[in-house]
């Protein structure tokens, strides 16, 4: 009878609810479906990072390398198609050293501990209807929480590496972990007040009952949650935790072998989490405008996510790195207060959109165009106010002088002592 | 508490959380003491979900996990001396006393209290009754709550404000 059901491939779901009433029929005890449905559920989820890891390593470094105008790996099979799992292979058989003063357990500890959490993400991610491993209605404050556990796995790294770049790397990492938090926190909220719950399925569903992504609702909040998220999976152009021009390689310059790898991956897998997290809340997660119905929906959603990670392949192979102050200065001061207006924006929208009763046709399409024009007025206006307008200091001297007000030179050497007012005497024009 | 699953659970996650708040105070590596408070708090994490209070469950696990860990890392990190060891402190018998009388008055508690088990059912769904609670019943000590922490974070950002800095902080 399993395979009669089996009709419907478009719907993965469907075939291992199948599977389950076979073995309830069987007169198999209550728990034994639950037992079964998760171990399908996570060696699926494993079997896929692996795969999309594998497939990434590839595609990331030869889109990068197009980007860069290099090659990328073309050596080892049919354009470097192999070239992850000679990777893979390499860092098994590598041997894993371990510096003589390093703090062994929590040495070895670290990388499980960070590699953990990133794949536990993947539970209340809905993959597609009813492809869910576990739908907790804290689904959104789940993700935060198993996101923060990070923090402290890198700091041990860092710490028990007992090396001055690694413990650089994972103080950089915490400030910037902690800092965007906040606004990863804030951003995830503009969702969640729309909705109105923090189960992930409801959210998917919310937005497939009005047929709108939440995109266009909280497009600031979306903003917000790529820089941030950028952050999280410690990417260029945020990678200041692992600046290889600067601290070697962060929190773990000390790290060989699978110890390495197992970083390597949960970076990936913290990629794949934060695009998933995007898609979800706020591109319809599985669902797109009845597609669903002709198309499998994981299929839909993991295209989706592809994309979204695509963004951040982008960003990486060309945007330059952040300096440390500016990176926390950017959160702090730029996207903190943003995002506190936008929650106190998306409050008071739905407030008026519930006790006035508006109708849901006039309604959503208004607030999305009132939050999209607030969000590029606020965007520019902030960075106005903060002394980053467009064209402002274009002629006059490189940021970095302005801002430490350090030694430059026109003509004399001229230095400035601190405290002296930094604002820069007006450079000759036409002088470069 | 009648069904097996939940009996076991219960058991393990009892061992991990009082097997690793032993190890804290039995480790001699400072730092090494923050991961068992960490295990340990992971641990009392468990014990929440298993009384189906999900929403303090992942509170839990985002606030002591991810937040008050790293203040001991921090403060372990920035103390003078703190690569010493744990054993060599003064102060040993007064936390021995002190930790005892913890423990007595604890104890006498919980053998004392008559423990009645509840009659009514367990939240479906412990966010929204905490949300509504907090915003409806008890507003003002929540309030009350976020004016301490501003004041906080406010008082944090005086304290390490260089001298003389103007008012615009942009230069």
């Amino acid at each position: 009878m399993i395979l009669a059901a089996w009709y419907d491939l478009r719907d993965i779901g469907n075939a291992v609810g199948a599977l389950l009433d076979q073995v309830k029929d069987w007169g198999a005890p209550d728990w034994v479906p639950y037992v079964v449905s998760s171990v399908i559920g996570i060696v699926a989820i494993f079997l896929w990072t692996v795969l999309s890891v594998l497939a990434f390593i590839w595609i990331e470094r030869r889109v990068v390398a197009l980007m860069q105008n290099r090659i990328g790996p073309n050596r080892v099979g049919p354009a470097g198609l192999l070239q992850p799992i000679a990777d893979a292979l390499k860092l098994l058989l590598k041997e894993p050293v371990t510096t003589r003063d390093a703090d062994k357990m929590l040495f070895w500890a670290a990388p499980i501990i960070i590699f953990i959490p990133t794949i536990v993400v993947f539970a209340v991610i809905p993959f597609g209807q009813r492809m869910v491993l576990a739908d907790l209605n804290v689904g959104v404050l789940f993700l935060i929480a198993i996101g923060a556990i990070n923090t402290p796995a890198v700091f041990l790294a860092g710490w028990s590496s007992n090396n001055k770049y690694a413990l650089l790397g994972a103080m950089r990492t915490i400030a910037m972990l902690i800092s965007y938090e906040v606004v990863q926190v804030l951003a995830l909220l503009g969702a969640v007040v729309f909705v109105g719950s923090m189960r992930l399925g409801d959210i998917v569903s919310w937005q497939h009952d009005y047929n709108v992504w939440l995109v266009f609702l909280q497009p600031l909040a979306l903003a917000a949650y790529i820089i941030a998220g950028a952050v999280e999976m410690n990417r260029s152009p945020m990678d200041i935790a692992e600046a290889e021009s600067e601290i070697v390689a962060g929190y773990h310059t000390e790290y060989g072998s699978i110890k390495f790898g197992f970083f390597y991956q949960a970076e990936y897998l913290a990629g794949f989490a934060i695009a998933a997290v995007i898609v979800t809340l706020y591109m319809g997660g599985w669902t797109a405008w009845g597609l669903e119905k002709w198309v499998p929906g994981w299929l839909i959603f993991l295209a989706k996510l592809y994309g979204v990670f695509f963004i951040y392949i982008w960003s990486r192979g060309t945007l330059p790195r952040l300096r440390v102050d500016q990176l926390m200065g950017f959160a702090w001061k730029f996207l903190l207060p943003l995002s506190l207006v936008n929650i106190i924006l998306a409050g008071g929208e739905v407030l008026l959109w519930r006790e006035a009763e508006i109708s849901d046709n006039l309604a959503l399409p208004a607030f999305g165009a009132v939050n999209l024009a607030l969000a590029v007025v606020m965007v520019v206006g902030w960075g106005r106010l903060l002394g980053h307008g467009v064209g402002r200091r274009r002629g006059q001297r490189a940021l970095l002088t302005q801002e430490v007000g350090a030694i430059f030179y026109s003509g004399s050497t001229v230095s400035e002592p601190d405290g002296a007012p930094s604002r820069p005497r007006e450079a000759p024009s036409g002088q470069v | 508490m009648d069904d097996t699953g939940t009996v076991i659970a219960f058991w393990i996650l009892s061992a991990i959380t009082v097997g690793a708040a032993l190890m804290v105070a039995a480790t001699r590596n400072l730092i090494h003491a923050v991961v068992f408070l960490i295990v340990s708090f992971v641990g009392v994490a468990g014990l929440y979900i298993t009384l189906s209070a999900d929403f303090i469950a992942v509170t839990q696990v985002l606030i002591y996990v991810g937040a008050v860990s790293i203040l001991f890392l921090f403060a372990i990190v920035l103390t003078p001396r703190a690569g010493r060891q744990n054993d060599e402190t003064f102060l040993r018998l007064p936390a021995l006393v002190l930790a005892l009388l913890v423990g007595a008055t604890l104890g006498f508690v919980a053998i004392d209290t008559d423990w009645s088990i509840a009659k009514r059912a367990g939240f479906g769904e412990t966010a929204s009754v905490i949300g509504e609670a907090l915003l409806d019943k008890y507003v003002l000590p929540f309030e009350i709550a976020s004016v301490l922490l501003l004041v906080a974070m406010l008082g944090a950002i005086i304290l390490v404000r260089p001298e003389g800095v103007g008012g615009d902080g942009d230069s």
